[in-house]
């Protein structure tokens, strides 16, 4: 019988602990795919942040770093600086590079920093129990914003595409989301294309994953994707917001 | 710089960096603070030429992180400050201790508490040898106490990181980094470990994937590490401990301090002779692991009458001092803050008091 797919060799024979209906999974082998695909994987070394994947250098088959909470940008600055010819990247969700680690993000980006950051924005702190996060929706309930998230006293969302898309350093900068194949097969590319981008040398890219969290959200695996689709993307328009004409493929 | 023969008149703060650069270090990340500025501005330029990689930092924090990055891929990589940012540097020590990462950080003390102020102190006594971060472990730490020695230990502190994968701190105070001295280079490199074959450096398809991580989420999986690097801290408790001993025999007092004030007592040891008194230095070097047994037997000697610790601050060492006599003779302590340091004649003084039973603090 013909193989036509296989567990990527990316990954680990290792389950996944995330909670049903989560995405990590899915963007976790979108990642591992890419970097077998690019025959990069033996060459790479990646960043686990703080937060729900802080373990996910259980399940990448590269030699992996853990970082402090929001750090991950400026050790994956120190390894690309040690490893020139390295792949890195970091994988972080939102209140890991969103909030404690801005300052982080913001000036590798700033640096051009030849490495690739992941960003799943699932609008929320899900190891910790559902805080709010810098990226959740205005009225969103949370167990630290129980009446929902209120501009008047908790501010507005951070739209982190946009705001690294004003630096020159960020030459790749996309959102995209996995809540259905077409968006999956979008988010492979992007991710494809932001470890083309550091491979070239061209500096820093960032893929940003609209991302489920049905546990803390309190929905439905299938009512968190449209939850994506309707409310998180209002606020979290999908697009390359730097970086659309680069040719990379060549 | 100037040359004197075979001898480099250098600042402090440059004989630190330069000694890096021998001993093998080609990743340095900075933060600038006052009065540790010298090293950034050397590297800034010496790493060019060595071809090596110096990154000014977006904050204390991430230089620490770069340097846990730069360590776990296999480099010799260093980080300096002064104590507000040596205060912000903790969160990436204690990682970098759960995580086993060789590196040096320099700490070339000002004053605190808070912003305090740029001149000299040793009110990071605590925060070095007593941890800082959160957690069980400990840093080398290193105290230098002439330019010549910033050069000579900072060299060793790359060798003694690699040997025990830990983070070896120098603990200097400002007057050191800022004075000029004389540095004679050594011929000796720092040893370098045979192989790393712990570190990230991709698998090349060789070997099973390397992880660097301080995370155990199975408590008897987390206890069994924290018992290894207890074993690994008793041994270089048992190997590494570093001291300078002056007129022990016969001694009358036994003054304890390290650093720019251990210069200020080798003086007031001959002041105090010329009036019979007979004083002694016991200069720790490595602040941890501290010299307590040396410190023991000086408690126990028979002409030993009492301990004065000299510091720059309000009385840290004198701790380890109390607890390495054991009450066998009284501990006394003079110290300084602010960035005042103590004169020959008031330390003298001091002495006089404890030899007449008045005692000091």
């Amino acid at each position: 019988m013909a193989l036509v797919y296989q567990r990527t060799q990316g990954l680990l024979d290792v389950p996944f602990h995330y909670c049903p209906g989560c995405t990590h999974g899915i963007v976790h082998k979108l990642v591992a795919e890419v970097l077998v695909e690019l025959g990069l994987l033996d060459s790479t070394v990646g960043v686990s942040p703080v937060g729900c994947t802080y373990n996910n250098y259980e399940y990448f088959a590269c030699d992996m770093q853990q970082a402090a909470h929001g750090r991950a940008p400026a050790v994956a600055t120190g390894i690309k600086r040690v490893l020139p010819d390295a792949t890195v990247f970091t994988y972080q969700g939102d209140g890991d590079l969103a909030a404690i680690g801005t300052a982080e993000i913001v000036h590798a980006a700033a640096r051009g920093e030849k490495i690739t950051t992941i960003f799943v924005n699932n609008a929320i702190y899900g190891m910790t129990s559902g805080q709010m996060a810098p990226t959740t929706l205005l009225g969103q309930v949370t167990t630290t914003s129980p009446f929902g998230r209120d501009a008047a006293t908790q501010g507005y969302p951070i739209n982190v595409c946009e705001m690294l898309a004003t630096l020159r350093g960020a030459v790749y900068v996309e959102r995209v989301s996995v809540t259905s194949i077409k968006g999956i097969r979008a988010a492979k590319k992007a991710i494809r294309k932001a470890f083309l981008v550091q491979k070239k040398g061209l500096g820093f890219s960032l893929v940003e994953v609209l991302s489920t969290c049905p546990t803390n959200w309190g929905k439905s695996p299938v009512e968190s994707l449209q939850w994506v689709d309707s409310a998180m993307t209002a606020q979290y328009p999908l697009g390359v917001f730097r970086g659309a004409d680069l040719e990379v493929e060549t | 710089m100037g040359r004197l023969s075979n001898r480099i008149l250098m600042k402090g703060n440059e004989a630190i960096a330069e000694a890096a650069i021998r001993a093998g270090c080609r990743h340095y990340f900075g933060y600038p603070i006052t009065p540790q500025t010298e090293i950034s501005h050397y590297m800034a330029k010496r790493m060019r030429d060595v071809g090596g990689v110096f990154v000014q930092a977006e904050s204390e924090i991430a230089a620490i992180s770069m340097v846990y990055g730069a360590a776990g891929a296999g480099a010799r990589a260093m980080t300096t400050s002064s104590s507000p940012g040596i205060s912000l540097k903790q969160e990436g020590f204690s990682y970098i201790a759960g995580a086993e990462l060789p590196c040096v950080v320099v700490n070339v003390e000002r004053c605190g508490p808070g912003l305090g102020g740029i001149l000299p102190a040793q009110g990071d006594y605590f925060q070095a040898t007593k941890g800082g971060g959160h957690g069980d472990y400990r840093n080398l730490v290193l105290a230098p106490a002439s330019v010549q020695e910033l050069y000579e230990l900072t060299v060793d502190a790359f060798a003694l990181a690699d040997r025990y994968r830990v983070l070896c701190l120098i603990l200097a105070d400002g007057t050191l980094g800022q004075m000029m001295e004389p540095v004679l280079y050594r011929e000796d490199d720092a040893p370098r470990p045979a192989t790393k074959d712990w570190a990230t450096t991709g698998t090349k398809g060789q070997r099973p994937h390397n992880v660097i991580t301080s995370i155990y989420i199975d408590p008897e999986i987390l206890e069994t590490h924290n018992l290894k690097l207890q074993a690994k801290y008793a041994e270089i408790e048992r190997n590494e401990v570093r001291c300078e001993t002056v007129g022990l025999e016969g001694a009358d007092i036994v003054v304890t301090a390290f650093g720019t004030p251990a210069r200020i007592v080798k003086n007031v040891v001959r002041m105090a002779a010329d009036e019979g008194i007979r004083v002694g230095l016991i200069r720790p070097i490595t602040l941890w692991p501290f010299p307590t047994k040396i410190v023991a037997e000086a408690a126990e000697r028979e002409s030993v009458k009492a301990f004065l610790s000299v510091e720059l601050n309000a009385g840290q060492m004198v701790e380890d001092v109390r607890l390495a006599v054991n009450g066998r003779k009284p501990v006394h302590f003079h110290g300084r803050m602010g960035g005042m340091l103590p004169t020959q004649r008031e330390i003298l003084d001091t002495i006089r008091a404890i030899v007449r039973g008045e005692g000091g603090k």
